[in-house]
């Protein structure tokens, strides 16, 4: 069974809890308070959420105030779009996360390069017909890691009088993300991204956004944006992790996912996705061939974790929406992504520059028939 | 060593698993993703794994083992699926359970074991491999109400060499369960499963219907002079040897009747008494399970699942499989005709239309 030596290199799917982030946790998991309430024990809880508040108001540039704490990234995109887009015509990228697809109902669909980045003149073109628009669009995917350029888009938006909602769940906390310089309306970011908890994450909204309504109103939490208590301690350590994040070594990164990606190409692979462009931790490796799930298990068995495409709640490898987007044809179910986590070891991606060959040798072998 | 197990989520299967752990192999579980169950059931919102694959998980949690999750939808659409709905529309009756067995199976996840460095596949089919003189060999289970031997005829000696089929010598099926308990599995007490998985519903037609709605069109049913005897909704309602559904046709000069052919190009269903059956029956897509014999064999064939053997002699003639029955059958095209001495499976075929 899987144990010990396990290689994780999936942080895009979470990363593992910074020490930070659990120490905060649990210092607030003892403080027993509601932050809406009046007495002195809701003052104590309600003092650690603003804090938290402030300090990753702080790292994004935004006004306390405009932060709103939801459960998750997915619930950040979807209530972004509840309330950005009445009145308004969706427009998404064809590379978003599900958790803005499944939000957006019948988007039009803004396409992307073989390269995976956004095409800004067909947003032009989009907008030029006037039509009130809300524009989807990521700051970096999470399968291909590659970095979209949502200052342009927003400054087209902006001349078009549309509104522009980020998805920074990835980027966040692994670039230096600032509202106001981004010039976007919204951006969602999630905890367990950039390794504080899962449960919790942030909605930040500029000064100018619109909100037309809550999709749960509640009693009436963030400001009427977000019902329900706040989960004081996830939060807590959402903010440490923020904090923490900030201390990562980005260009060490970007040299150990270059062992990884060197690897991998000597074996045989192809980088998906635009290699100058991209989040140092990710890269996106085609197998030509070589189905995706059959990569990843054997991968597995290595005691190395990565994944491909987006995995289904049930476990089964669907093909990649993102790589099919981007034109790759049969090699959008042939592709895994790597991730490092914040923690990655020298190590961890000597292990894989072992075991990815092995793996490629042995699926490619021709005694294996070719599975379906 | 390393054990592929295909685990459907029933008890079998995860009996299977449970045994091999406990013997110290690697267990490796896997289980397939043949169909979207959301769509397949028209339940919005449900998900598109099912019960099963949930409680395949469980399982392997339950063990410890490894347990992934193989999306082979694509492949069993074309494999499967359609080959069913082609069989229905082509007049004939297909065995599902047989093209998945030789196809997403056997193929695909051998396949895959040995790319993951398997030496077994294993799986919870009721059927005994024997090791002989000339390799493995495929025998009846031990319980003969369970016996699956027909339903992997189509198995090649390559695949049955890497097959391990820990159920095949278990006597009854309480066993089974008694195990599952022992190891304290959630699906001890999970019912059999019935008929077609990807017909939940249980009308087999409706799936025909999506894929080859020709197989659905009203016709004529004829007797085998060829006068109109009456009216059908369809070709995939029948099959050869069948008595019901035959309305004003079930009996013809005061002779009960029997579907005794299809027509799929003039959309007509034949009918004649029962007597009307053949001697003769030819094969396609022969496999044998034994080195290819020069000689006629005599043996036993089943041209059905669930019907005694039948005495028979299968002889070569231009390349092609004749089955010579002792006495006269209604063996259905797109069965399969599966060859037995004793216990043993020797080889099989699927029945082919004698007038296509």
């Amino acid at each position: 069974m899987p144990g010990a030596a396990m290689h994780y290199l999936d942080a895009n799917a979470t990363q593992p809890l910074r020490t930070e982030a659990l120490q905060a946790i649990i210092a607030a998991l003892a403080v027993t308070g509601n932050p809406s309430s009046v007495h002195q024990a809701g003052r104590a809880a309600r003092r650690i959420m603003e804090d938290a508040r402030d300090a990753i108001a702080a790292r994004f540039s935004a006004r306390p105030q405009d932060v709103v704490f939801t459960a998750g990234g997915t619930e950040a995109d979807a209530i972004a779009i509840h309330a950005l887009a009445p009145g308004r015509r969706l427009i998404i990228s064809a590379i978003e996360h599900d958790a803005v697809r499944a939000a957006a109902g019948e988007p039009l669909i803004l396409p992307v390069g073989a390269d995976g980045v956004a095409d800004l003149p067909a947003l032009e073109t989009l907008l030029g017909d006037g039509t009130p628009s809300l524009v989807c669009l990521m700051l970096a995917n999470n399968e291909t890691g590659v970095i979209q350029p949502v200052e342009q888009a927003a400054a087209i938006c902006r001349r078009h009088a549309a509104l522009l909602h980020v998805d920074a769940v990835q980027g966040g906390g692994r670039l230096d993300v600032s509202l106001p310089a981004l010039g976007a309306h919204s951006l969602a970011i999630s905890s367990h991204k950039l390794g504080g908890p899962a449960g919790v994450g942030a909605l930040l909204l500029a000064p100018d956004a619109p909100f037309a309504a809550p999709l749960t109103g509640g009693g009436g939490q963030e400001r009427g944006r977000r019902g329900g208590t706040q989960p004081v301690a996830l939060i807590a350590g959402f903010a440490a992790a923020v904090a923490a994040s900030q201390s990562d070594d980005r260009a060490g990164m970007a040299r150990l996912r270059d062992i990884v990606e060197q690897a991998a190409l000597a074996a045989g692979a192809v980088v998906c996705g635009d290699p100058g462009n991209r989040l140092p931790n990710t890269t996106c490796l085609g197998l030509p061939g070589v189905r995706a799930d059959a990569q990843v298990i054997a991968l597995d068995l290595e005691q190395i974790a990565v994944s491909a495409g987006a995995a289904c709640s049930s476990g089964k490898v669907a093909q990649s929406h993102v790589l099919r987007a981007m034109g790759l044809g049969d090699l959008a179910g042939q592709a895994i992504r790597v991730s490092l986590p914040w923690n990655v070891s020298r190590q961890d991606v000597e292990a894989f520059a072992v075991a990815y060959p092995r793996m490629a040798a042995r699926l490619r072998s021709p005694l294996v028939p070719h599975a379906a | 060593m390393r054990v592929m197990v295909a685990m459907s989520g029933g008890v079998d299967s995860s009996v299977v698993a449970g045994l091999l752990h406990e013997a110290g192999h690697e267990v490796i579980g896997v289980t397939l993703q043949l169909y979207d169950h959301g769509a397949a059931t028209a339940r919005k919102g449900a998900c598109c794994a099912g019960q099963d694959i949930h409680d395949a998980r469980r399982v392997a949690d339950r063990l410890g083992i490894r347990h992934y999750v193989i999306d082979a939808e694509d492949r069993f659409a074309k494999a499967v699926i359609a080959d069913f709905a082609d069989s229905y529309a082509r007049g004939e009756t297909p065995v599902p359970c047989i093209r998945c067995n030789q196809t997403v199976k056997f193929a695909d996840l051998s396949a895959l074991a040995i790319g993951l460095g398997a030496e077994r596949l294993a799986t919870g089919h009721y059927v005994r491999r024997i090791d002989g003189p000339d390799g493995a060999e495929l025998h009846r289970a031990a319980d003969p109400g369970r016996d699956q031997s027909w339903f992997l005829f189509a198995t090649t000696r390559q695949q049955l060499d890497m097959s391990l089929f820990p159920l095949g010598g278990m006597t009854d099926k309480r066993t089974v369960r008694d195990i599952a308990q022992r190891l304290g599995l959630g699906v001890a007490e999970k019912p059999d499963s019935q008929d077609i998985c990807f017909v939940p519903s249980g009308a087999y037609t409706d799936v025909v219907a999506k894929v080859r709605p020709d197989a659905l069109e009203p016709g004529e049913i004829v007797s085998s002079d060829g006068r109109v005897v009456g009216t059908h909704e369809g070709i995939a309602h029948y099959t050869v040897g069948q008595g019901k559904r035959l309305g004003n046709a079930a009996v013809v000069n005061g002779r009960r009747q029997f579907v005794i052919a299809t027509e799929p190009t003039r959309r007509r269903v034949v009918v004649g008494p029962r007597d009307s059956g053949t001697r003769l029956v030819s094969l396609r897509d022969i496999n044998w399970l034994i080195p290819v014999p020069e000689e006629p064999v005599r043996c036993t064939v089943k041209l059905r699942a669930h019907e005694p053997p039948r005495t028979a002699r299968v002889r070569t003639q231009d390349r092609h499989i004749i089955v010579e029955l002792d006495e006269p059958a209604l063996p259905a095209p797109g069965q399969a005709c599966v060859f037995y001495h004793a216990d043993r499976v020797l080889g099989g075929g699927f029945i082919a239309r004698t007038n296509a």
